[in-house]
């Protein structure tokens, strides 16, 4: 029952320990925030996201400057995906966005090229050069589909072959 | 014969009518807490006896966990070409289940058998009934401090077992396995969201604390005062506390995702 | 300091040696009284319609075969156990069945000692004693401390402060759950075999201490034993149990009793000598 203070101290060390793991778990991997949102906030209108989700990270040059913070459905049926971006980017209103992938078949993510103009995104911008995701299979069917039509109008580089033979 | 059926009915009606015990107690703990006198010395104490001291073996299982998860989920993304998706892995599993229902396990096992045997054996030695004489509630200075320690300490052994996951996944993924130390992180920030899988797993683990304090208690209070029942009672302590979080755990898991 | 008890003109009253039932006593001349009290553990019966009483002020002893029920009594007054009929009073108030709230107020009456002492054994000896202290009193911890010191050394117990129960001998473990007891100034003190597995030196200073507790601070004592020495050696009333009888009287009144039982239960016994001259 005697109060020993190496005890107390040992826990309240646990507690902080356990209290500031937590707190780790929660705003660095778990993305919690409590400012909600300081940073630059731009949105961006695609045809094709994609498995893009939010949370994905946001490139511009290999380096991570944001994340997706949300994806909805616009009203003219394009995907509207919305960025939180690091507070002091400067970026010209002429940038464009493109939806990438990570590999051939990894996770998807957002690269930006910054272009040339004065005038920088505020936010509430609007990206408006963006390049949608490429689906690998409609990218495989159009391959499909472009080989079987070129058989079937160009015949010369097909038939020199047998016109050799005996 | 009509033995097994009459067998079967009696088990029936012990299982309901401790099923009413609980109830009763719980509502005797819950009283006595919101009640002074606030045992903060005694809730001190247990937090080192339950929380302190179960420190070694929840970080060490937490990272043999995380590092079974790496290696396994390598070998069997590296097949896929995915393996930089092992952050990914190694956190979503850790957080959304295996966090708070190994951390449980094993706090039932460590935690909860002591607590049982030892307020178990101090029926068996009529302490309590010592400090009923004395007018002391037995459930305000020895039920309340270790029911409450035990809810405390689950979520935050919680945390630390997760976070040692995800040290052990990421040793495994870059140290061993030559992965790069940036998608396994970024990976696993990407994949994890606060709300969904964070608070999940906070509130398993509060609730997983709060059966653990109570069945762990109950069974140590109502046990029978014999050495025999003293075993018993630890025994089905961890028994009932791990079937208990399992099934819980379901239950949690098929709520949350509505 | 000293209880508020009322030491009336109680005489050592001889009592028939009556199983029947009693017409309780009148209040202020006995501190505890059972009137046809029947008790049960589940299917065991311990016993039926039983009567005794205890006098105000004075020590007595219950006596009796091995599950006679004797710590039963005990039980029945500290509001541990029910009974299944009869009354249980203690001064002029039934307290058969009590709630919660009505037993707190009845055990600051009462002191008990437990057969193993039941300490809290993660608690040292000093915090032990000092607990019903800190727990229903308003007492500074100054204060507690004098307290529980002054106890202590009236039981024969210094300089263990620190101890915890399970480094203590039995005679030392027994005295300090003593000073727990009487250190919330009960007015009836109930022992539960305080002798046992004592060596007889130690049984003759528990004695001689609770003599002079009575004496000093004129509480009532009711003692379970199974030590006929020290029953005649301090009781000023007998309560013995026998297959289901009750048979009450002063020491002088038991020990010249005509009851056959009583006599061989009092009696050197011929057990021995036949064990002996049968080999």
């Amino acid at each position: 029952m005697e109060r020993s203070s190496m005890r107390d101290f040992l826990v309240g060390l646990f507690m902080l320990a356990g209290i500031g793991g937590i707190v780790y778990l929660s705003v660095s991997i778990g993305g919690f925030s409590w400012h909600g949102s300081e940073g630059l906030h731009v949105s961006a209108a695609f045809d094709e996201t994609g498995s893009l989700t939010v949370r994905a990270p946001v490139v511009i040059g290999g380096v991570r400057v944001g994340e997706v913070s949300a994806i909805s459905l616009g009203n003219d049926f394009r995907a509207t995906v919305e960025m939180n971006l690091d507070p002091g980017l400067k970026l010209p209103t002429d940038t464009s966005a493109q939806i990438v992938t990570a590999g051939v078949l990894g996770d998807r993510y957002i690269e930006l090229q910054p272009g040339a103009e004065e005038k920088v995104l505020k936010s509430g911008d609007r990206i408006s050069m963006t390049q949608s995701a490429v689906i690998l299979e409609r990218l495989i069917g159009q391959l499909v589909y472009g080989v079987t039509k070129g058989d079937s109008k160009d015949n010369k580089p097909a038939t020199s072959e047998p016109a050799k033979m005996p | 014969m009509a033995n097994p059926i009459s067998e079967l009915g009696y088990k029936a009606l012990k299982f309901v009518q401790a099923l009413g015990n609980l109830a009763a107690f719980t509502a005797a703990v819950a009283w006595a807490i919101v009640r002074p006198p606030s045992r903060f010395g005694g809730f001190v104490r247990e937090l080192y006896k339950l929380g302190v001291l179960s420190l070694v073996i929840i970080c060490v299982s937490g990272l043999a966990v995380g590092m079974v998860l790496g290696l396994q989920g390598y070998h069997t993304l590296v097949r896929f070409g995915a393996q930089q998706s092992v952050g990914e892995l190694v956190g979503l599993s850790l957080i959304r289940e295996l966090g708070p229902v190994l951390t449980a396990l094993l706090v039932a096992g460590r935690a909860g058998s002591a607590t049982a045997a030892e307020i178990g054996t101090m029926v068996a030695t009529e302490q309590l009934n010592g400090l009923r004489m004395l007018s002391i509630d037995p459930i305000s200075l020895v039920v309340k401090p270790k029911a409450l320690a035990m809810l405390c300490s689950t979520p935050l052994l919680t945390g630390l077992f997760v976070l040692c996951g995800i040290y052990g996944g990421y040793v495994v993924d870059v140290g061993l396995m030559k992965g790069d130390p940036g998608s396994y992180m970024s990976g696993l920030r990407s994949a994890v969201d606060f709300h969904n899988d964070i608070e999940c797993c906070l509130l398993k683990a509060v609730i997983f604390g709060t059966l653990l304090g109570l069945i762990a208690t109950f069974r140590g209070y109502n046990s029978e005062p014999t050495s025999e029942g003293v075993s018993a009672a630890t025994t089905s302590s961890v028994v009932i506390s791990s079937v208990s979080v399992l099934l819980m755990d379901y239950v949690i898991t098929a709520l949350w995702g509505v | 300091m000293v209880p508020s008890v009322n030491e009336s003109e109680q005489g050592r009253q001889g009592l028939q040696a009556n199983a029947a039932a009693q017409a309780p006593q009148q209040a202020g001349q006995q501190a505890v009284a059972l009137d046809r009290v029947s008790m049960s553990y589940g299917q065991r019966r311990v016993f039926n319609s039983l009567s005794c009483s205890f006098p105000q002020g004075r020590i007595s002893l219950i006596l009796g075969g091995s599950g006679s029920g004797k710590s039963t009594i005990l039980r029945l007054i500290g509001g541990l156990a029910q009974a299944q009929s009869g009354r249980v009073l203690v001064g002029s108030e039934d307290v058969t069945h009590l709630s919660q709230g009505g037993l707190n107020v009845l055990r600051r009456k009462l002191g008990m000692l437990f057969q193993g002492g039941a300490l809290l054994d993660s608690y040292s000896v000093f915090e032990n004693v000092a607990l019903p202290l800190r727990e229903q009193r308003r007492k500074n911890p100054a204060e507690i401390g004098t307290e529980v010191r002054a106890t202590l050394n009236a039981v024969g117990v210094s300089d263990a402060d620190d101890l915890l129960p399970g480094e203590l001998s039995g005679g030392m473990l027994r005295r300090v759950a003593l000073a727990r007891a009487i250190i919330g100034k009960p007015v009836i003190l109930l022992c539960d075999e305080p002798f046992s597995g004592l060596d007889p030196l130690t049984i003759r200073r528990m004695e001689a201490l609770l003599v002079q507790i009575n004496r000093e601070l004129r509480m009532t004592m009711i003692i379970v034993s199974h030590d006929i020495q020290s029953t005649f050696r301090m009781a000023d009333h007998i309560v013995l149990l026998l297959g289901g009888k009750v048979i009450e009287g002063t020491a002088e009144q038991m020990r010249h009793s005509q009851q056959p039982e009583v006599a061989e239960f009092f009696s050197e016994g011929t057990e021995i000598a036949t064990a002996r001259g049968a080999i």
